[in-house]
């Protein structure tokens, strides 16, 4: 329990931030060029500068930018993101429908760069100024110096052109609309290259914390006296050595957790994944303004989420933390 | 001179500066080797690289000289690379001195807007920025500036936390002098080392975001850049990928050599945490 009121002290703190995220960035957009009037005046094709005049007392437009701050962040309490012109549906819909990809994505890459980091870390550390440590270090450096969008695009030739082995986008095969276990095994096919894509550059900066954390671990006292007691040396790195060795490595998901969301709008954009990352490229180019502060909004959330979770795993794997309090 | 003769002594970072040199030396010797706009038609669209001697990197779906673009883009991601660098570190050195010297009330609000930088995703933010200021090369380069500082900012402001109750700042206070003087002529200069190496990495960083923004079609179209050429090989990606491959190469060995740079640095200014 003093974990959760200690974590929960921590996520009423970040509501202020909230605040200011939104504040700061929906005075940004009041300095674009256009509005969601001029946005849906575009589509429908023009009009005159009266149907201008009624719609912008429709949205509440024709407000000073303090009321309409007041206004949106009024609504914003009751979960109502406002309308996208764009879409013709509400914000929150539209987000809502994009959002299951997007969690999936990062999801799946998160776990494949913390696993397949964590694992590449140990070898790397046991072995450390050996070839298997040169090695990896050498492809971790690579790894974190390669472009995502450019990774994504060379697997696309690689695997969806030549070899045939896995679809170039999508989430879904469109044709044969599949059902139960066919579905998700078909929806797992589509996420393999972008998991990947987007799970590259953070296995990277993974193993090398790993690999440090592990070496400052290791020269501590208390694996000397577990190797004294005559334990073998895999009972050591599993049970002593890696459980404080994976404190900085759940830090870094939570720090970790903006540029992840930040790195899946180019990723669904070359893997077209109906995403909430595709979405606000979407919105940029389309100058749907609402949208685009209604995404900011729910990623500044996911990314607090994110960071109360880290919190909760922290006080788990370290008993300490939630003593002190 | 210990830290020079530390730093040559590391494989990667010898490796890593001369990448880098080579790199600058592509920039600089651009419009030596390449007269003509990079930008304009050069030949048949398509040409396969090695294929024909006139364009060695062969051209893109235009008809452009792929090999021209790759030194100019050179110079356009150095350029912005090194500018937007340079506008964080000065960004976040102002925020986290003041932070960390002053502490209080100035520091609760200063990092509370650091917090609320680095809970939106800073490619979330640059998409706002260029929506609301469009994508010119100095937008673009500001953009990127302005998304990058908050990490530069804690590690200036830990930097004056452990600096500002040091001696020589006591000393300091008792000749009389002022906060700015302690602040930029006494504390910075011990402050600044870990914030330049840090450096590095901001440019590393910024260097890709700019490449992701172009291969989006979202920075400036009429500038010779890497992502730009990607994302616009993209359209001929299955058969003519070499279109997007090179240039892609061209952004992975100047950013690897912007953090082999970085960290041979690192190593080389502080060496008790070499052996880590």
């Amino acid at each position: 329990m003093r974990i959760l009121s200690l974590a929960g002290r921590r996520l009423a703190a970040s509501i202020p931030t909230l605040f200011l995220i939104l504040i700061g960035v929906f005075l940004l957009l009041q300095l674009a060029p256009g509005d969601t009037v001029d946005a849906l005046m575009a589509q429908m094709g023009g009009g005159d500068a009266a149907t201008a005049q009624q719609l912008r007392k429709f949205y509440g437009l024709d407000l000073s930018v303090p009321a309409q701050l007041g206004n949106y962040l009024w609504h914003l309490v009751r979960l109502d993101l406002g309308f996208s012109s764009i879409y013709g549906k509400p914000v929150a819909t539209v987000i809502l429908e994009r959002l299951p990809p997007t969690i999936l994505l990062m999801t799946a890459s998160l776990s494949f760069a913390f696993f397949f980091g964590l694992l590449f870390g140990v070898i790397a550390a046991r072995g450390v100024n050996r070839w298997p440590d040169t090695l990896i270090s050498t492809l971790g450096l690579i790894f974190y110096a390669t472009p995502s969008f450019w990774f994504g695009l060379m697997a696309i030739v690689v695997f969806s052109v030549y070899l045939q082995w896995l679809p170039s986008g999508g989430f879904q095969d469109i044709g044969t609309v599949q059902t139960g276990v066919r579905g998700v095994l078909d929806i797992a096919a589509h996420l393999v290259l972008p998991t990947l894509t987007l799970g590259l550059i953070f296995l990277a900066i993974y193993l090398r914390i790993m690999r440090a954390s592990m070496l400052e671990v290791l020269n501590l006292d208390f694996v000397r006296t577990a190797r004294a007691k005559g334990l073998d040396e895999t009972h050591v790195i599993t049970r002593h050595v890696l459980r404080n060795a994976l404190l900085p490595m759940v830090t870094l998901i939570g720090l970790q957790a903006g540029t992840m969301l930040g790195g899946s709008v180019v990723v669904e954009s070359v893997f077209s994944l109906p995403g909430l990352g595709r979405l606000a490229y979407e919105s940029v180019v389309q100058r749907d303004l609402n949208t685009l502060l209604g995404i900011v909004f729910v990623s500044a959330l996911l990314v607090i989420v994110v960071n109360f979770v880290v919190d909760l795993l922290y006080a788990r794997l370290d008993p300490r933390i939630a003593a002190e309090g | 001179m210990d830290a020079a003769k530390r730093y040559f002594r590391s494989p990667a970072a010898v490796i890593g500066l001369i990448l880098l040199l080579l790199i600058v030396a592509m920039a600089v010797s651009a419009s030596f080797l390449y007269p003509r706009d990079p930008l304009a038609l050069a030949g048949r669209p398509l040409v396969w690289p090695f294929s024909n001697p006139r364009f060695l990197l062969g051209t893109d779906n235009s008809g452009r000289d792929i090999a021209a673009q790759i030194f100019y883009g050179a110079r356009i991601s150095l350029l912005i690379g090194g500018v937007a660098t340079v506008i964080a570190i000065l960004i976040g050195i102002l925020v986290g001195a003041f932070a960390g010297y002053y502490g209080g009330w100035v520091d609760n609000v200063l990092m509370r807007i650091t917090e609320a930088f680095q809970t939106l995703p800073n490619f979330v933010l640059l998409l706002v920025l260029v929506a609301v200021f469009g994508s010119t090369l100095t937008t673009v380069t500001i953009a990127v500036g302005v998304v990058s500082w908050p990490a530069p900012a804690r590690l200036t402001r830990a930097e004056f936390l452990s600096l500002r109750n040091r001696e020589f700042v006591q000393a300091g206070k008792t000749l009389g002098m002022k906060d700015l003087q302690l602040i930029l002529g006494e504390i910075l200069p011990n402050a600044l080392p870990p914030v330049i190496v840090y450096a590095s990495v901001v440019m590393a960083v910024a260097i890709l975001l700019e490449s992701a923004l172009a291969f989006l079609r979202l920075s400036d179209p009429n500038v010779a850049s890497w992502g730009n050429l990607i994302g616009l090989g993209r359209d001929v990606l299955r058969v003519q990928w070499y279109v997007s491959a090179i240039p892609g190469i061209a952004i992975l060995v100047t950013v690897l050599a912007v953090s082999l740079v970085g960290q041979g640095l690192n190593d080389a200014l502080n060496p008790r945490l070499k052996s880590r």
